[in-house]
C-alpha cells in the first residue's frame, strides 16, 4: 500500500516536474544580408523599410541581426547591429527603438562595396543562426543576387541549410538582365539549387507588399 | 465460394442443390432450433426483467438519498432561518426592551408630574363666608325703616364685603391662570407619554410580526422534519430555481473574472517574462491566473469567517477571536491584492502606450504618436476596475455555495431521471423478447415453406383417412 501510494508521489511529481520543463524552442531567429554593393546601394532605404518591418513582427526572445554585404561578408564585423529581445514587454520595446536607431545610421552612412560576397555573407549568417538555435531560421538577402568576388577568395562551399528558410527579397533586375532575361532566371535558379541541395527552403519576395508570409 | 458452386458442373444446379440440402437440415432442426429461440427469448425476457428491477431499486435508492439530502439541507436553511429570526428577536429585545427601566422610569416620573400638576390644578372656587347670606340680608333692609345707625353700619360692611370678594374673585383668576399654565405645562409630557407608548406599541407589533414569522417557519421545519411530501416537493422546486439563478450569477461572475484576467495578464509579463512556458500556458497569463483564484479563495474565506457562507464549517467553528483575526487578514491580503491588481492595470496602460510609441516608429510614423489628454480617464478607469473587482468577486460566495448545494440535488434529479428511462427500457424489452422470438420462429420458417406445406398436406392426408377408417367399421 505504502509502495503504490509512493508510486503515485512519484508520478505526480514526475507529472508536474514534466510539465515545467522547458518545451522546444518557439522563437525566431532571423539574419537579414543587406547588399551595398554598386549601384544596389540606391535600394538601402528599402532595406531600412524591410528592417523596420521585421523588428514590427519579432517578438520577446526572437533574435535578429542585421549585416552588410561588402566585399568580404564572411566576418562579424559586417554584423551592422544584433539583438535577442528581452523576455519583458517594457524592455524589448526600448531594445527595438535602439536597434531602429543604429539601423537608421547604417542605411544613412553605409558607403557602396566594391565586390559583393552574398556567399560568405550566407555563411555568416547559417554560423549565427545556429549559434542563436531558434526555433524558426530565416535568413533574408536584400540582394540582386549577383556575386562578385573579388580576386583569390574561394566560396565554393557547401552551405548546411537544415531547416533554414532563405528569402530573397527585391532581387531586381540588372542592365545585362534586361537584354537577356536568361542571366537573371539562370541567377534565380543557381541560388535555388544552391539552398535546396544544402537543405534549406528558398523563395523570392520582390513586391515588399507580400512580406507579410515571410516573417 | 466459387468451390461451393463446382460441385456440379453446373453452378446453378450445385447452388439448387446446396438450396436443397440447406433447407432439408434447416427443417430436420426445425423443433429444436424453435426450442431453442423460444428459450432465448425467454432467458433475455428474464435478464431485462431483473435489470429493469435492480435499475428500478437502485432509482428507488437514490430517490430516498436525493429526498434525504433535500430534507437535510431544507432543515438547515430552515434551522438558519429560524435562528437568524431569534437573532433578531434577540437585537429587537436588547436594543429597545433593554432601556424598558428607563423607558418606565419616564413614564412613571411624567406620571407623576401630571398627577402632581392635576392636583395642584384642582379648580376650589373661593368659599363664601357663612355670614355673608345674612349681612346681604341686613344690607337689604331699607334705610327708611327708621332702624337708625344700622343701614349705615351694614352698608359699610357691605361696601367691605364687595371689596373683599372683588379681592377673592381677582386671587381666584390669578389662581386659575396659574392652573392652566400648569395644564399647558403638562401636555408635553403628554405627548411624551404618547410618543413613548407608540414606541412601545410598534416594538411589541414587530416582535408579534417576527414570531409569527418564526410560527410559519417552524411549521414548515415541523414539516421538513417528519418529511412530508409537499414539502420535498416545495424543496425540490426551489432547489432547481436556486441552481439556475446561482448558475446565472456564477456566469456573471465568470464573466467578471475574465475581464479581471485580460487587465492583469498582459503586464504581468513584466514580472515573469513573456514567452515561459508552463504545461503549453504562458506563464504570464498562469500568474494571472493564480492572482485572481486566490483573490476568490480569500473573498470565499472573509464570506466564511464573517459567517455569510458555511462551505468550511472548520472556519465557522472557529472561536470569536481566531475568527475576527482571520477576517482582518484576508481582508489585508484581498486589500494588497487588489492594490496590486490597480498597479497592474496601470501598467498595462503604460505598455500598451509603449508598444504603440514603438509601433509607429518602426512605421516610421512617429507624428502619429501625439498622445490623447483624455488618455487619464482609460487610465482611470481601468485602475479603478483592478481595485474593484478583486472586491466584488468576494460575494462569488454566495451563489457559489447555493450552487454547490443545488447541485447535489439537481445531479440527483437528473440521475433519477436517467436510471427511470433506462428502467423503462429494460422492461419494455422484457416485454417485447417474447413477441420477438415468435417472430424469429416465424421467419426461421419462411425459407422451408416447402417441405411444410408437404408436410402439412400429408398430415392432412393422414388425418382425412383416419376419420375415414373410423368411420367405415
Amino acid at each position: 500500500m505504502l509502495n503504490r501510494r509512493h508510486a503515485l508521489l512519484a508520478a505526480t511529481f514526475a507529472g508536474l516536474i514534466g510539465g515545467c520543463a522547458p518545451e522546444d524552442a518557439r522563437n525566431a531567429g532571423v539574419y537579414m544580408l543587406v547588399d551595398t554593393s554598386g549601384t544596389y546601394r540606391e535600394e538601402i532605404d528599402k532595406a531600412g523599410q524591410i528592417i523596420r518591418f521585421a523588428l514590427s513582427r519579432l517578438d520577446a526572445t526572437d533574435s535578429f541581426a542585421v549585416a552588410r554585404i561588402d566585399t568580404g561578408s564572411f566576418s562579424e564585423k559586417d554584423i551592422v547591429a544584433k539583438i535577442t529581445f528581452d523576455d519583458r514587454p517594457s524592455a524589448m520595446n526600448q531594445q527595438k527603438r535602439a536597434f531602429a536607431e543604429s539601423v537608421q545610421a547604417f542605411v544613412e552612412d553605409t558607403p557602396a562595396s566594391q565586390y559583393t560576397d552574398i556567399s560568405g555573407g550566407l555563411l555568416q549568417a547559417v554560423e549565427y543562426l545556429n549559434e542563436k538555435s531558434p526555433g524558426r531560421k530565416t535568413v533574408l538577402i536584400f540582394s540582386d543576387l549577383k556575386e562578385d568576388l573579388p580576386e583569390g577568395y574561394v566560396r565554393d562551399i557547401a552551405f548546411e541549410l537544415d531547416g533554414i528558410d532563405v528569402v530573397a527579397l527585391n532581387v531586381t533586375k540588372l542592365r545585362s538582365d534586361n537584354v537577356n532575361p536568361k542571366e537573371y532566371l539562370a541567377r534565380l535558379d543557381e541560388w535555388e539549387q544552391r539552398v535546396e541541395v544544402a537543405g534549406g527552403s528558398w523563395r523570392v519576395v520582390n513586391d515588399l507588399d507580400g512580406l507579410d508570409g515571410v516573417l | 465460394m466459387s468451390f461451393l458452386l463446382s460441385i456440379t458442373p453446373f453452378p446453378i444446379l450445385s447452388a439448387l442443390l446446396w438450396l436443397t440440402l440447406l433447407v432439408a437440415a434447416l427443417y430436420f432442426a426445425r423443433q429444436t432450433a424453435h426450442r431453442l429461440i423460444l428459450a432465448i427469448g425467454i432467458s433475455l425476457q428474464r435478464v431485462f426483467r431483473a435489470a429493469s428491477l435492480t435499475v428500478t431499486k437502485a432509482e428507488a435508492r437514490l430517490s430516498e438519498r436525493n429526498r434525504q439530502v433535500l430534507l437535510a439541507a431544507g432543515k438547515e436553511a430552515k434551522e438558519r432561518i429560524v435562528e437568524r429570526e431569534f437573532d433578531r428577536i434577540n437585537e429587537t429585545v436588547r436594543k429597545d426592551l433593554a432601556s424598558f427601566s428607563v423607558l418606565h422610569r419616564n413614564l412613571s416620573e411624567s406620571i407623576t408630574r401630571i398627577e402632581e400638576d392635576h392636583a395642584e390644578a384642582v379648580d376650589v372656587p373661593p368659599d363664601p363666608p357663612e355670614w355673608v347670606k345674612a349681612v346681604e340680608a341686613v344690607a337689604a333692609l331699607d334705610s327708611k325703616d327708621s332702624r337708625v345707625g344700622v343701614g349705615g353700619i351694614l352698608s359699610n360692611i357691605h361696601e367691605s364685603m364687595m371689596h373683599a370678594h372683588k379681592e377673592a374673585m381677582a386671587a381666584y383668576r390669578r389662581a386659575s391662570r396659574t392652573r392652566h399654565g400648569l395644564l399647558r405645562g403638562m401636555r408635553p409630557e403628554w405627548r411624551r407619554i404618547q410618543q413613548t407608548l407608540d414606541k412601545v406599541g410598534k416594538n411589541v407589533d414587530s416582535l408579534l410580526g417576527r414570531s409569527a414569522t418564526i410560527d410559519r417557519h417552524m411549521q414548515e421545519y415541523e414539516d421538513i422534519v417528519k418529511g412530508e411530501d409537499h414539502a420535498v416537493s416545495i424543496l425540490s422546486s426551489s432547489s432547481l430555481v436556486y441552481f439556475f439563478i446561482s448558475a446565472l450569477v456564477l456566469g456573471v461572475a465568470v464573466g467578471g473574472a475574465a475581464i479581471n484576467f485580460s487587465l492583469i495578464a498582459r503586464p504581468m509579463a513584466e514580472m515573469v517574462g513573456g514567452t515561459t512556458l508552463i504545461g503549453g500556458f504562458k506563464t504570464a497569463d498562469i500568474a494571472a491566473l493564480v492572482i485572481i483564484l486566490v483573490e476568490i479563495s480569500m473573498g470565499l474565506f472573509l464570506m466564511e469567517s464573517l459567517r455569510i457562507t458555511r462551505l468550511f464549517p472548520v472556519i465557522g467553528a472557529l472561536p470569536d477571536k481566531m475568527r475576527v483575526r482571520m477576517i482582518w487578514t484576508t481582508f489585508t491580503i484581498l486589500f494588497l491584492l487588489a492594490s496590486v491588481e490597480a498597479g497592474l492595470a496601470f501598467m498595462r496602460e503604460v505598455l500598451l502606450q509603449d508598444e504603440l510609441a514603438t509601433s509607429a516608429l518602426l512605421r516610421g510614423d512617429a507624428a502619429a504618436v501625439a498622445t490623447n489628454e483624455y488618455m487619464w480617464i482609460t487610465t482611470v478607469a481601468q485602475m479603478g476596475m483592478g481595485f474593484i473587482l478583486p472586491f466584488a468577486l468576494i460575494f462569488v460566495a454566495i451563489p457559489l455555495e447555493t450552487f454547490v448545494h443545488s447541485l447535489r440535488t439537481v445531479l440527483g434529479l437528473i440521475a433519477i431521471g436517467i436510471l427511470r428511462a433506462t428502467a423503462t427500457i429494460f422492461r419494455l424489452a422484457a416485454g417485447s423478447m417474447r413477441y420477438v422470438a415468435g417472430i424469429v420462429t416465424q421467419l426461421y420458417d419462411l425459407p422451408l415453406f416447402i417441405p411444410l406445406w408437404w408436410s402439412e398436406r400429408e398430415s392432412n392426408r393422414a388425418e382425412a383417412a383416419e376419420r375415414l377408417r373410423k368411420a367405415v367399421p
